[in-house]
């Protein structure tokens, strides 16, 4: 028997899988194909202050091994999350959740996280501070340490339950940033957000994304990801959730071995629905494989 | 929806650019003509929606267009060869809403949901008619096969070799005793546009759009309606007329 129990600030997931957030809407999708409460825990749609359409569409395209998306975080808004879609989550997954949320200012994310901190069923909340800065010419709010720090500091003085600021890689030093939401109070950290890249559609000679730009994920970006990993578990003590282009049990075991604790699955749910399911069930035996009897114990592994 | 391996029976071009693929698998999922698959492809990151253009309990048959690498990719396939698919996607038409004759119209790519529709409103007793459009001649496939369903069947060509000259609206308007009761529509959102303006009765059309998963979960492919926001994949492919915002 093996041990795939994790812990998460005090919350003990049964294995480190968690959808990501963004690829696994509220659940419901997945519910019908197979019991998601398997999952270690699971990441939602990241939420906002004000409803919100999103960008204009294509908002999709193809690139090698990966997909860029522009969705522009298309939610119903804080108040609809909490007294529509929580509940029907609630019905269908059991567990402690990831509760994701972005704002377009401080006030945003304090008034988003007031609210979510009160949920009995969220366990973690997950700040994502890779969209955009409206009040600073449209900088994400995770470009800086300065930026990140007081977006930390501003969602801990208002929540008491763990936050793990979620980072943006399109920064020249991830650990720099990592460092600065750790000394204002961050419980852990998530990694990597998706990556700004583009198409061109050379038959229209136009951008494919009708916003030009999108965020880049997929199996394309694991060695990326797992570099900030690598990188933040050197400058941190807090826990890490590792993501980007995980897509098997044996990218989990590299994630855990680079630092992190917990992995999310994000794109590879949407090309392969039971891809988390089928994670969770092969972990086991990649584990004997390889010898590993408590998954904990390999955690930052690979730095030793 | 339900995930499953499928196996290719046959892969064969039915017109320039065009292909029909019978496929054996599992179809207990589809539940209404209009509905899609998502086939993934060696190569490609994202699977490619298609159209499902007519199913019995064990087969699918699908017509897709070369268009980009994955339909390439799809051309050549050979005959025993396996694919993973996402079977039963999205809402499909609802065929209560026909009255006794609607129209069916299909552009193109667009034309393959309208055989499978026209084949269930045929089996509810009702008389359709399909008005097909085509760019060219040698881009015709399947107007045998719907007639062989013994419905009528408009033809039309955009550059007139065949069949009337000009769009499937051009076809609805010149066509005087055409008396339908609702209608029915696939293909380019151009046409789909058109027909909203010229048909008065009631209508359902199917969209497309880029798609990341197929099943509802990532809100790439939302789109606004009266009613609010959609998911073509999973709320559509087929909206109501009314709903749409033009
Ligand atoms: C619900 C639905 C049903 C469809 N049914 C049919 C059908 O029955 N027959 C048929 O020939 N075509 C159909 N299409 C269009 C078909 O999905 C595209 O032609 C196909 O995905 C193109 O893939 P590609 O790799 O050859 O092209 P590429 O341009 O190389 O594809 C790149 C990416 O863009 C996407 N893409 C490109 N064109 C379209 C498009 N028109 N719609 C959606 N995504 C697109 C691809 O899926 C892929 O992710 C349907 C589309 C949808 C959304
Ligand atoms: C369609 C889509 C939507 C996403 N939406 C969100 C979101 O709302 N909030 C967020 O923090 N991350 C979002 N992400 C990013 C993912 O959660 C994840 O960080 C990233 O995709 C990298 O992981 P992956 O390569 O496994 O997909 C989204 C990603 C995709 C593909
Ligand atoms: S394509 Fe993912 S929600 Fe429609």
């Amino acid at each position: 028997m093996v041990d795939t129990k994790v812990c998460l600030s005090g919350l003990t997931l049964d294995n480190p899988i968690i959808p990501a957030s963004g690829t696994f809407g509220y659940g419901y999708e997945f519910a019908d194909l197979y019991d998601i409460n398997i999952l270690g825990s699971l990441s939602f749609k990241g939420t906002t202050k004000n409803p919100r359409f999103g960008n204009l569409t294509p908002r999709i395209a193809e690139t090698p091994c990966g997909m860029l998306n522009s969705v522009g975080l298309q939610n119903p808004g804080i108040e609809k999350v909490i007294s529509e879609e929580l509940p029907k989550l609630a019905a269908c997954f059991h567990k402690p959740v990831v509760a994701n949320i972005s704002g377009f200012s401080a006030e945003e994310y304090a008034y988003c996280c007031k609210l979510i901190d009160q949920q009995p069923q969220v366990g973690i909340i997950e700040v994502n501070i890779s969209c955009p800065n409206v009040h600073n010419g449209g900088m994400s709010f995770g470009t800086t340490p300065e930026s990140a720090a007081a977006i930390t500091k501003t969602v801990k003085s208002v929540t008491t339950k763990p936050v793990y600021m979620k980072l943006s890689p399109n920064v020249a030093d991830i650990a720099s940033i990592a460092k600065a939401c750790e000394e204002s109070g961050a419980d852990g950290i998530s990694l990597i957000n998706t990556l700004m890249g583009m198409r061109i559609d050379i038959k229209r000679k136009k951008p494919i994304l009708a916003n030009i730009t999108g965020g880049l994920s997929g199996n394309a970006i694991f060695p990326i990801a797992l570099r900030m990993v690598w990188q933040v578990y050197e400058a941190v003590s807090i826990p890490i959730i590792g993501m980007g282009g995980v897509s098997s049990a044996e990218d989990v075991i590299e994630m855990m071995l680079a630092g992190a604790t917990a992995v999310q699955v994000g794109a590879a749910n949407l090309i392969h629905p039971f891809i988390c399911k089928d994670i969770i069930e092969n972990l086991p035996s990649v584990m004997q494989k390889l010898g590993i009897s408590n998954l904990k114990q390999i955690i930052g592994g690979a730095h030793q | 929806m339900t995930q499953g391996i499928y196996k290719i029976l046959s892969n064969r071009c039915v017109a320039k650019n065009t292909f029909e693929m019978v496929l054996e698998g599992d179809t207990s999922s589809l539940r209404l003509p209009g509905q899609f698959i998502n086939i993934l492809l060696d190569g490609c990151f994202l699977r490619r929606p298609i159209s499902v253009c007519d199913y019995d309990s064990f087969h699918i048959t699908i017509i897709y267009k070369v268009v980009g690498k994955g339909t390439a990719l799809l051309s050549k396939l050979n005959e025993g060869t396996s694919l993973d698919i996402l079977c039963g996607l999205g809402n499909g038409f609802d065929t209560a809403k026909s009255g006794f004759s609607p129209l069916l119209i299909g552009g193109g790519a667009g034309i393959p949901p309208m055989y499978a529709l026209a084949k269930q409103l045929l089996i509810e007793k009702k008389k359709p008619i399909a008005i097909l459009g085509f760019n060219t001649a040698d881009e015709i496939f399947y107007r045998e096969k719907f007639e062989a369903l013994g419905m009528h069947v408009l033809l039309c060509t955009a550059d007139g070799s065949i069949g009337i000259k000009g769009f499937v609206t051009d076809a609805i308007r010149n066509t005087s005793y055409l008396d339908y009761s609702f209608y029915y529509a696939c293909g380019p959102e151009a046409m789909l546009k058109a027909i909203y303006h010229t048909c008065s009765t009631d209508g359902q059309m199917s969209f497309e759009e880029r798609m990341g998963c197929g099943f509802g979960a990532c809100m790439g492919c939302s789109c606004k309606t009266k009613y609010g926001n959609k998911r073509i994949c999973k709320d559509g492919p087929v909206l109501n007329k009314e709903e749409i915002l033009w």
